[in-house]
């Protein structure tokens, strides 16, 4: 790693560094009853011995493959949708009133009829995925297609692109950009939606070792589990701002 | 002299709330093979359209748009466009972008031969040096010329610049008008130029189109006397300045009469 890098890496540091200091003071100021906040350390114990002993991986494996395969389908199908949306102004018109307003139902209200229909199987728990990263990238992807501006299309044209050429050298290099927002966003609010999701009777999974944890009154677990879904969301978000960055080199933009 | 294009008693309106507004009136006039024709006129006055007609972006409400005889139907790579915003594809890097007109299956450009192509318009266009970056490093005027060079690519017989160079500051633009005598000198082409500029009109064109405030109709059209090839000295020339004052007044008239047609009744003097 170079100065610059160690640098940034050590800015980066510094809130978490701040924030276990304040958790420390918090639970050594007296204000709160100290069996109600495990210290950091104990919850760092916690998470070696779920680790070695109780399977913590097997929960994060289940959860990271849910979010994957939700924010994968959903945005599978949502990058199309969003596309014509944002390309053909009616069916804007057409569709807009619909889309948001499913897109203003919280997942979790969706739960019990989700039960009813597809059971509490993993089935269940990939359609709450699905509905809710196809809807916060929907949103993305056709808000950003509408945008696109003709004059790439017309220059293409007076140099004598055809449909197909259009479409492939000029429309999908401008779309490329909204996909990545998208699978972004979706990936946060899939994480977001884990939770609610693994509520449906989860064996495995964090969202399902938080709830578990929640009847023994395990605080320790519960640390450990949304300790666990923030990180693997910051390090997901991470891997995807590299991908951008080395994919748009090309945007007047500064990232990563 | 071979007809290049035509406008033959061209109209352009457009529907709005406030009922028909016509921007294109009765225009008529010939761009021969070899010309260098310049539009001038007040901002807004429908020369802009003009242009799009005949780039094919537009279709005449009455009259007629023809290319080499034929109607105009759409866009196609034997008329070349200089855009005002220039247009560079930002995602290509600069010889990307001089490419891109080369790989299109219209252009039938084989692909041992784009490589010499894209050298050759880099070299023309200074832009050597900057081969590999993307356009968010170039400056306006580099943007342009890979506009040009771009265009200049895929072999146009016809060249129609939207106010080229009207986004460059005073030294750039006069190079680039320097740079595209330079280019037609050795690769002979038919252009139409739209411009606000009198002295770039008269620079620049075999011939100059004056056209009247919105609606556009044809005010004049004025033959420039000198001949090809021109340098900066022709600016000096006392026929230079008889023909800008001549242009420049017919153009401040439409001018006057644009900004009358915008003002309210009850402000007028």
């Amino acid at each position: 790693m170079n100065g610059a890098g160690l640098r940034r890496f050590g800015l980066g540091l510094i809130p978490w560094i701040g924030a276990i200091l304040l958790w420390y003071a918090v639970r050594w100021s007296g204000f709160v009853n100290t069996s109600l906040i495990p210290a950091p350390h104990q919850v760092a114990a916690k998470f070696f011995e779920l680790l070695t002993k109780e399977g913590l991986l097997i929960d994060i494996f289940a959860s990271t493959r849910r979010v994957f395969l939700g924010v994968a389908l959903g945005i599978l199908v949502a990058v199309p949708v969003g596309f014509l949306l944002g390309w053909y102004r009616p069916a804007r018109t057409f569709a807009d009133p619909m889309i948001n307003f499913f897109r203003a139902l919280p997942p979790i209200a969706l739960i019990p009829l989700v039960i009813v229909y597809f059971g509490v199987d993993e089935l269940a728990k990939l359609v709450i995925l699905f509905y809710a990263s196809f809807f916060s990238g929907v949103i993305v992807m056709y808000e950003g297609v509408s945008q696109i501006t003709p004059l790439y299309i017309r220059v293409a044209q007076t140099l004598g692109a055809n449909q197909a050429e259009i479409f492939r050298k000029v429309i999908i290099p401008l779309t490329v950009p909204h996909i990545l927002t998208a699978l972004r966003v979706a990936l946060g609010v899939a994480w977001a939606t884990l939770v609610a999701s693994e509520l449906i009777a989860a064996q495995r999974g964090l969202g399902a070792m938080i709830q578990n944890a929640s009847t023994y009154f395990l605080l320790d677990v519960i640390y450990v589990g949304i300790i666990c879904i923030g990180l693997i969301a910051l390090i997901m978000d991470l891997i995807l701002r590299r991908i951008t960055a080395r994919l748009l080199v090309w945007q007047d933009r500064a990232i990563a | 002299m071979t007809k290049r294009a035509q406008f033959d008693k061209v109209s352009l309106s457009f529907g709005t709330p406030k009922g028909r507004l016509n921007v294109v009136e009765d225009v008529s006039y010939d761009i021969n093979d070899g010309d260098f024709i310049a539009v001038i006129g007040p901002s807004g006055c429908g020369k802009t359209t003009m242009m799009s007609m005949l780039a094919g972006f537009q279709k005449p409400t009455t009259g007629k748009v023809l290319f080499d005889g034929r109607p105009v139907a759409g866009p196609g790579p034997e008329r070349g466009v200089i855009f005002q915003e220039y247009g560079v594809f930002p995602w290509l890097t600069v010889k990307q972008n001089i490419a891109f007109g080369l790989t299109l299956r219209a252009n039938h450009v084989p692909a041992a031969e784009r490589e010499a192509i894209c050298d050759h318009y880099l070299g023309l266009m200074g832009l050597s040096d900057f081969a590999n970056s993307y356009p968010k490093h170039l400056s306006g005027g580099m943007r342009q010329r890979l506009a040009i060079a771009r265009a200049y690519a895929v072999k146009p017989q016809f060249l129609l610049m939207d106010e080229p160079f009207g986004a460059l500051d005073a030294q750039t633009r006069s190079n680039m008008q320097n740079l595209l005598l330079k280019v037609l000198e050795t690769e002979g082409k038919t252009v139409m130029l739209i411009t606000h500029s009198v002295e770039e009109a008269i620079y620049l064109a075999s011939r100059i189109v004056v056209v009247t405030a919105r609606p556009a109709r044809i005010r004049e059209i004025i033959d420039v006397p000198f001949p090809y090839p021109r340098d900066e000295s022709v600016q000096e020339r006392p026929e230079f300045g008889e023909l800008r004052s001549h242009i420049r007044q017919l153009v401040m008239d439409e001018y006057r009469a644009q900004q009358a047609q915008m003002r309210p009744v009850s402000f007028s003097e």
